[in-house]
């Protein structure tokens, strides 16, 4: 396998050009790519001939002309042969924008960035983590700046990587199989909904405001943790039949708990009922949804490097023998448990306060699928592969949009293949080092 | 509220609990052998009812309708249901070769994923051929209704119950009495050893696929003629809840599965007139459409005191995983 790795490197001299640049090096360009297209983006799609600025590197106009092609195909509106132009100009956008300046960035500053890594690397890792945290939000922030709906699909996706952790946790880690995370975002949706709609805004389901505040929004936290405790003292209900027995029990316990979470909101009048609730302020910006994103895969990866998360690995491994190992098995398992509901109902407390807007429906069979999919595309036992799996497959469902109803053709196929050459997903069991990730690349 | 309210009700659950009862077959039948649940099931009985509209439509072209038909509407309907049966047990074959054999030495969880992917697919090629507007199956049988004492009995019902019953009755002659059954319980009593004794596990697992495709599909038929409208996503609501019930039963047990399938239907419809009960007694306002609440919560509670089913066998800590 080494061999092959170097042989592959020594003939191809793009791959070794690119494996030695440091994270540092990509998120700088970058920056350099989204400040390009917030100051020549709009001038240069106008003279391709483009309406707007291509949203998604081009992908998504690819695809909206293939989208008119299958509808012509299927007797809709006649296909029009200059539509076929889109594609070349997105092309030709996204060469000068993003890849022509990135390319040559990293020939002029690759090295600098990479002896600059170097010489930071003896510094904490607060430092280094920090620096590269702050280019990347600002890339993010640049480039979402552009139009609203980069803004709310760069949202959902830090949220979905938020969840896919949480759910990794339990089916990764763990080795149990969860069906009930839309029930946990559900109920963290309507508990942080409850807390801030509830307390501070007047609503129509709610009634008038309890306080009167203009600094209200510093209570989000508390409102987030509020969603993600009531997640988690109602994992409780699952966590305490289900952890006597293995197998699949706690797949079907949790699918039970899924469909009583969501009749119990679709019931509840108090609550909107199959209404739901909206108004919810807007307190989830990009920065705060950032932060709390950035606080959970930091937490969650410290808890599954930790002795704690060592100990679940040995459990779902094998139980018997973790249990002679003196670890506790039960505490070991519902800490696990509680703590990947927790995260899932923060997640879904962002959810609600980005959509501005929460019904049960939301958080059914389908919610199910999309999150499972995440995870067992990207990886099990691997926040690297949770990162992944949640970017590519809300990219992909964003980029795959035009297409309309073959989206859920698509995507399950893909999946499909992903699981039968790699069951256990792309990246699983791969360990998230921080350090080596901001960390210098050696030159082959 | 009198009693023969309750015989109203009991009659209608027992017609629920055979739509339930033979799609839970089919999970439990596959979870018996591969160790697997098929998460595609519910859609393979969506699937199924299609195949019925389609056969059920071409046979009436074929025959012709109203007084000039050559063959009277029960031998249609007979028709229709042993056609499309045989048709769809293809698809759960099909499902069979593409999501699962692939996966048979991954973890459990993946082929989980695959299955729940297929189904996806599954509705969206319906959505996408046929259209989003909802089908209407056509009425094979005169539907009259008998007055038994104050029960309204329609025929069809009579009809569901009786056919349903009858399939298990045979599934249970085939896994009992016949060479193939044989081979069947015997890979779900040892999965490893079994093969190397000469038994085709590729065919035996193809064909479990194939029958439970093929008791969804008639499934499928029969709740297309209590309730004539087809959707493309009544499979995912009417799979889980099968599915729900297979596990009630206990994972792998035949018997178990028919019994949960009525006693599913038996809750879900008795929890209305329960809700009635409740609010007269104690001056309370429920709403009825609390059903799955209360439906689910009763499961969850059985499943806690008793969590290998009802019939189910406890096994040993680890299964293949």
């Amino acid at each position: 396998m080494e061999d092959n790795m170097t042989l592959s490197r020594k003939t191809r001299p793009i791959w070794r050009f690119f494996s030695g640049l440091p994270m540092l090096a990509w998120l700088l360009g970058g920056l350099v790519g989204a400040l390009l297209e917030q100051t020549f983006g709009l001038t240069l799609a106008n003279a391709m001939g483009l309406s707007k600025i291509p949203v998604l590197f081009g992908i998504n106009t690819t695809f909206k002309v293939v989208a008119s092609i299958i509808d012509s195909l299927r007797g809709g509106d006649v296909f029009l042969a200059s539509e076929l132009l889109d594609i070349p100009s997105a092309l030709i956008y996204v060469l000068c924008i993003f890849v022509l300046p990135m390319g040559l960035f990293f020939k002029v500053a690759g090295k600098a960035c990479n002896s600059l890594v170097r010489a930071m690397s003896h510094m904490p890792l607060i430092v280094t983590a920090t620096l590269h945290l702050t280019i990347m939000f600002s890339v993010f922030h640049i480039w979402a700046g552009m139009s609203d709906y980069r803004l709310i699909t760069l949202k959902l996706m830090l949220i979905a990587i938020l969840i896919t952790l949480s759910l990794n946790i339990i089916n990764g880690y763990m080795g149990e199989f969860s069906c009930s995370h839309p029930g946990f975002m559900a109920l963290g949706a309507y508990g942080a909904s409850l807390f801030s709609v509830g307390l501070f805004v007047d609503d129509k389901v709610l009634g008038a405001p309890v306080f009167e505040w203009a600094q209200a929004y510093l209570t989000f936290p508390l409102a987030l943790i509020f969603g993600g405790l009531i997640a988690s003292l109602w994992a409780l209900i699952i966590a305490i039949p289900s952890f006597k027995t293995r197998g699949d029990y706690l797949a079907i316990i949790s699918l039970a708990f899924l469909f009583i979470v969501k009749s119990f909101f679709e019931n509840v009048q108090a609550m909107g009922g199959p209404r739901g609730l909206s108004g919810q302020p807007d307190w989830a910006t990009l920065p705060v949804v950032f932060l709390v994103v950035i606080a959970g895969v930091w937490i969650i990866n410290n808890f599954v490097t930790s002795t704690m998360g060592k100990a679940l690995n040995a459990v779902r491994d094998d139980e018997s023998a973790a249990e002679a190992m003196t670890v506790d098995t039960r505490k070991t398992k519902m800490t696990a448990f509680l703590f990947g509901a927790f995260w899932a109902g923060v997640a879904g407390g962002l959810f609600a306060h980005v959509l501005r807007y929460v019904n049960p429906a939301m958080f059914g069979v389908q919610k199910l699928a999309e999150v499972l999919a995440m995870v067992y595309f990207g990886g099990l036992n691997s926040v690297t592969g949770s990162i992944i799996g949640a970017v590519s497959i809300s990219v992909l469902g964003e980029a795959l949009r035009p297409l309309g109803i073959f989206k859920w053709i698509c995507i399950p196929l893909l999946l499909i293949l992903v699981m039968i050459y790699r069951p256990t997903g792309l990246f699983a069991f791969r360990d998230f080092n921080i350090r080596s990730m901001f960390g210098p690349r050696e030159e082959k | 509220m009198s009693i023969t309210f309750l015989f109203q009700n009991l009659v209608n659950a027992l017609q629920w609990g055979s739509f339930y009862a033979l799609i839970a077959l089919g999970y439990s039948m596959v979870y018996s052998i591969l160790m697997l649940f098929n998460f595609a099931h519910g859609d393979i009985f969506m699937i199924g009812a299609y195949i019925g509209l389609g056969v059920a439509m071409s046979l009436l072209a074929l025959v012709g309708t109203g007084a000039a038909a050559i063959l009277p509407g029960w031998a249609i309907l007979v028709l229709t249901i042993l056609i499309s049966m045989f048709l769809t047990s293809f698809v759960g074959v099909f499902v069979e070769r593409v999501g699962y054999r692939p996966l048979r030495n991954a973890p459990r969880a993946s082929a989980a994923i695959t299955g729940l992917m297929i189904g996806i697919i599954l509705e969206t090629g319906i959505l996408i051929f046929l259209g989003a507007e909802r089908l209407k199956f056509p009425q094979l049988i005169e539907s009259t209704t008998y007055n038994l004492g104050g029960v309204f009995v329609t025929n069809k019902k009579i009809m569901i119950v009786l056919v349903s019953i009858s399939l298990m009755l045979a599934l249970h002659q085939f896994v009992k009495r016949t060479k193939y059954g044989m081979a069947m319980r015997a890979m779900a009593f040892d999965f490893a050893v079994v093969p190397l004794m000469g038994v085709p596990l590729n065919t035996i697992a193809a064909m479990t696929f194939g029958i439970g495709s093929a008791l969804a599909a008639a499934a499928g038929i029969l709740f297309g003629l209590a309730y004539p409208v087809l959707d493309p996503y009544m499979g995912v609501t009417f799979g889980w809840k099968a599915f729900v019930a297979a596990i009630l039963g206990g994972r792998g047990s035949i018997m178990g599965a028919c019994v949960a399938g009525f006693m599913l239907g038996f809750i879900e419809v008795m929890v209305v007139p329960l809700i009635m009960v409740v609010n007269k007694l104690f001056d309370m306002n429920i709403g009825s459409n609390l059903r799955d609440l209360i439906a689910y919560s009763i499961i969850l509670v059985i499943l806690i005191y008793r969590p290998h089913g009802l019939f189910g066998e406890s096994y040993s800590s680890k299964l293949r995983l």
